[in-house]
């Protein structure tokens, strides 16, 4: 600890903080521009000079570290010149052009210069121009308001692990630029907005809609991964205008990622359900509530008691409220069925006896910074977590092993310990490897022990176990791709050994903002009821579908659609998208920002949050169509008048910590079969901006989102008599749809990934089946064939 | 894009840092591939920078700080003619003036022929010799006149 003297007052501060540290604890505010808590010191900007007694110049506040007895005077006669020179220096060639930035209200440059500017300027020269650069469909630049102050490029290096911004020329002619005017591409880039101080970077979808004073905040949680980023949506005439990270480092620090950032403007997409619908005769009709309600009551009822309960299914997303799924599971136990569940995107449902919580994260979010070794088993986590991927590269950096064991390899932006890249099919092969090194040092479980038979663990496998033994804090960690996968209950039992054995936390991420949620509300088939697996593979007379986009939301689109067919389908929902294709009901509910309600992130961690602006058209809140609903039903308990009773009720009393957990009862029963060779599979990953209905009416970000194509590897393109980029035809089941085919060697042998959730992917068949690709007959006549 | 000679050259370079600081090696690298190939074209850079692990915008960064790169294509000869304050007192401006006038081009131009470039150098650490010009980075003449510049004219063919 260090005493010294701020401003006359005495302080006791860390030895080797900064003056600008030292001042923010004794509450004394120093200017500053490139100085940012979270990236490293760039000392650039000059704005926080401060008067150090004893050294002849004044000293930069953000790097120079305090020493015992340091007597610092920050608004004396010195300091304030010195700030007051800066702030003329940075006004030089700053364009003033306040009053039509998008900046003024809320920067930086502007603040302070209300404090250090003078009245009027000496500089009588021209000033510089810089030329603008398309830095793609999220970031405005306007370049010539730029200060130089490194933060943006300091955030590509240290915080989104990619430099895609950098400071060219040198002297009066330095600007900051991408690579030859390239756009930016990373899936975190719109903290540069927030980052930077002045009008340079903005926000291109918000660009000119909205002055910043005339916006109101609203806080609320983010509604895509499981993160459950703290957001502050900033509103102005019952309208979302703008997203903005509010910090909270326990959850999100001060970051948001560009997915949570830009997806509100899905609310705003033509294809919102604004009023109730029902087909009738096969044609659609707008009408009343009341009369789709009771419409959707009275033929449910009808069909319960022609063909009973059992022929009932609900689905819903894991983006629904806790008091959503909770409603909805209360719906259909009054109904008589137990055919609940939120998974859709899941295909192995095995474990679901052996199961003894609600699967999470296995430790705090936060804290995952603090790991030393990890292993990542199907996961790409930059699309699936971003924020997350972001705090396992703080943790590399200060020299955590990641290790990974997935189908892809895609760049982490760190540097990776070891990996095992394997077809999907081979995946709990690549595991079980793993495990059985680590066997060489413990003793297997008794249950798994077994699988390890036949298995020949690879060096790399080794490798991994060596890594796993070491260091002080590990996790295993499962994704996506693991609980997508066919095979799942295996690969988290294996998982769940690796983490044993090696003395590891282990955790499962959440795919959507409410997975852990929807666990804890019950949204899962009761006893005897039929997972989501079930109820599409043999479908029911009749759904209720909440929230979900069933095409594009499940692990096998094209099986889900034909569930449809001759059911009767009550979905509750805020896009029409192809509803109107399958449904008979067709109510509006809420989205995002319009709806109060909770989420439980990753690691178990309820947020609850209200509505910000008022639903679009008629839409209701969901929670309250389903609280009618019941009553139509007459069904007791579903008169709460808010969704805080609700709340409570859902959760219950006891800590939810209480009912996390990961680990699977014994008694299961495993098989690890070998890989069979012959055939194509399908890496069906969702892509980054796909993952739900919101997302995928951000218009701005599917502007980011590449169009699937069929890659693989160059020796599969070969086998297959295909060369790049041209058309091909791809199979599942009975859907045939045309993509362009595209090379990646980095994938596995016998795999074509061809990402999910979009529209053209939709009517695929399953995630990890197999796939066929071949030629496309007929292909589509090229310009030169066409007769002009 | 690089000849194997010219990669050959890099990796000598590269070999003087530890592994994992290749990109230690840019500015030698970026010279060797202007050497070869003229000028630092994007592609060039961003070759480099690859081959470098680095990101391609950071070779960039060095690319354009210094003014020996090139950043588009000169002629054969590049005149970089030093007008900072030593060789301004010593008479650079009366050298470059008679530069463009005989070549009948100004700073960061070339003749219609390719045969040469015109550049404004800083300060090459040579003040005692000015006015003093670089001939492509490589040759230094001090001590210029407009009749010395002539004779260098007359010898560049
Ligand atoms: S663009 Fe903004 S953040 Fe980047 S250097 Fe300029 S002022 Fe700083
Ligand atoms: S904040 Fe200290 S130099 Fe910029």
């Amino acid at each position: 600890m260090a005493q010294i003297e701020i401003d006359g007052k005495q302080v006791t501060v860390a030895d080797g903080s900064t003056i600008i540290e030292a001042a923010e604890a004794a509450g004394v505010y120093i200017p500053r521009f490139c100085f940012h808590k979270k990236l490293s010191i760039a000392a650039n900007c000059r704005m926080c000079l401060v008067e150090v007694e004893k050294a002849g110049k004044p000293l930069p506040a953000c790097a120079t570290p305090v020493i015992e007895g340091m007597k610092i005077f920050t608004h004396s006669e010195k300091a304030v010149q010195a700030q007051k020179s800066v702030m003329e220096f940075l006004l030089i060639n700053h364009p003033l052009d306040c009053p039509i930035c998008d900046q003024g209200g809320e920067c930086q440059l502007q603040d302070l210069a209300v404090g250090y500017g003078g009245v009027s300027s000496r500089y009588q020269e021209e000033k510089r121009v810089v030329f603008n650069k398309d830095f793609g469909p999220l970031i405005a630049g306007d370049m010539t308001r730029c200060i130089q102050c490194t933060r943006c490029v300091r955030f590509g290096q240290e915080i989104a692990g990619q430099m895609e911004m950098g400071m060219a020329h040198r002297g009066e002619h330095s600007e900051i630029t991408t690579f030859v005017g390239r756009a930016v591409a990373s899936e975190l880039s719109g903290n540069m907005i927030d980052l930077c101080p002045v009008g340079a970077l903005t926000s291109k979808p918000f660009r000119y809609s909205a002055r910043t004073w005339e916006l109101t905040r609203r806080p609320a949680v983010a509604p895509h991964d499981g993160l459950g980023s703290n957001v502050a949506l900033q509103v102005k005439q019952n309208r979302v205008y703008r997203v903005l990270p509010r910090d909270n480092d326990a959850v999100n620090e001060c970051w948001l990622s560009d997915r949570d950032r830009f997806s509100y403007e899905g609310l705003y997409s033509e294809d919102r359900l604004n009023k109730p619908m029902i087909k009738e005769g096969g044609q659609w009709r707008e009408c009343e509530w009341k009369d789709a309600l009771e419409y959707a009551a009275n033929s449910l009822n009808l069909i319960r008691q022609e063909v009973g309960a059992e022929q009932l299914g609900a689905l819903a997303s894991p983006s629904s409220t806790v008091e959503e799924l909770y409603l909805l599971k209360k719906l259909m136990t009054g109904l008589g069925s137990g055919n609940v569940d939120h998974r859709l995107r899941h295909s192995d449902f095995s474990a679901d006896a052996y199961r003894q919580g609600a699967p999470w994260l296995g430790r705090s979010v936060a804290s995952l910074q603090e790991l030393d070794r990890v292993l990542l088993i199907g996961s790409s986590l930059r699309s699936e977590q971003p924020l997350l991927a972001q705090r396992l590269r703080q943790a590399v950096k200060r020299g955590a092993h990641l290790n990974v064991v997935h189908v892809a390899d895609d760049a982490l932006l760190c540097r990776v310990a070891h990996k095992l890249i394997v077809a999907p099919d081979a995946l709990a092969q690549a595991l079980a490897q793993v495990v059985k090194a680590l066997g060489e040092r413990a003793a297997v479980d008794a249950e798994v022990q077994p699988l390890l038979a036949g298995i020949e663990v690879s060096e790399t496998a080794r490798s991994i176990a060596a890594s796993l033994t070491t260091g002080e804090n590990r996790s295993v960690l499962l994704g996506n791709v693991a609980q997508h996968h066919p095979r799942y209950a295996l690969l988290h039992r294996l998982a769940q050994e690796a983490a044993r054995l090696s003395g590891a936390a282990f955790g499962v991420l959440g795919e959507a903002a409410n997975s852990v949620g929807a666990y804890l509300a019950g949204a899962l088939p009761a006893p005897g009821g039929l997972n989501a697996g079930q109820m599409l593979a043999t479908p029911r007379k009749a759904y209720i579908l909440l929230g979900v986009e069933l095409e594009r939301d499940s692990y096998n689109g094209q099986q889900a659609m034909a569930a449809m067919q001759g059911a009767f389908v009550v979905a509750l929902t805020a896009y029409k998208h192809r509803a109107h294709e399958f449904a008979d009901v067709l109510l509006p509910i809420a989205a995002f920002a319009e709806n109060a309600g909770t989420y439980v992130n990753t690691e178990g961690v309820a947020q609850s949050f209200r509505a910000a602006v008022a639903p679009r058209g008629e839409a209701r809140p969901a929670w309250k169509v389903l609280r009618v609903l019941g009553n139509l039903f007459e069904l007791d308990g579903f008169s709460q008048d808010n969704a805080e009773a609700l709340t409570s009720e859902a959760l219950g009393n006891t800590p939810l910590a209480d009912k996390l957990g990961n680990a699977l009862r014994p008694g299961m029963n495993l098989v690890l079969d070998k890989p069979d060779g012959g055939r194509l599979q399908r890496i069906g990953e969702v892509g980054i901006y796909q993952t739900d209905s919101l997302v995928r009416r951000a218009a701005s970000l599917q502007k980011m989102s590449a169009a699937p194509r069929a890659w693989m590897h160059n020796s599969l393109l070969a086998q297959l008599g295909l060369s790049e980029d041209e058309t091909v035809t791809v199979r599942q089941g009975d859907a045939a749809i045309q993509l362009s085919a595209a090379c990646d060697d980095t994938l596995p042998a016998g795999c074509v990934r061809v990402a999910a959730g979009h529209e053209q992917t939709a009517l695929l068949g399953g995630l990890f089946d197999e796939i066929r690709v071949e030629k496309s007959k007929g292909q589509q006549q090229t310009a030169e064939h066409t007769p002009s | 894009m690089l000849s194997p000679a010219a990669l050959q050259q890099i990796d000598r370079e590269v070999a003087k840092y530890p592994p994992q600081r290749k990109e230690s090696a840019v500015m030698s690298a970026l010279r060797i591939a202007q050497t070869e190939r003229g000028w630092l074209a994007p592609e060039t850079i961003e070759f480099v920078a690859n081959y470098l692990e680095m990101p391609p915008i950071a070779a960039f960064e060095v690319a354009s700080f210094y003014n020996m790169y090139d950043l588009s294509p000169v002629g054969r000869y590049k005149l970089t003619v030093c007008t900072n304050l030593s060789c301004t007192l010593m008479g650079a401006e009366s050298v470059a003036g008679h530069l463009k006038q005989k070549l009948g081009i100004g700073f960061n131009e070339t003749t219609p022929d390719g045969k040469f470039t015109l550049k404004e150098g800083e300060c090459m650490g040579a003040c005692g010799d000015g006015p003093v010009a670089l001939v492509n980075n490589v040759r230094m003449c001090g001590k210029l006149t407009p009749a010395e510049a002539d004779r260098i004219l007359a010898e560049l063919e």
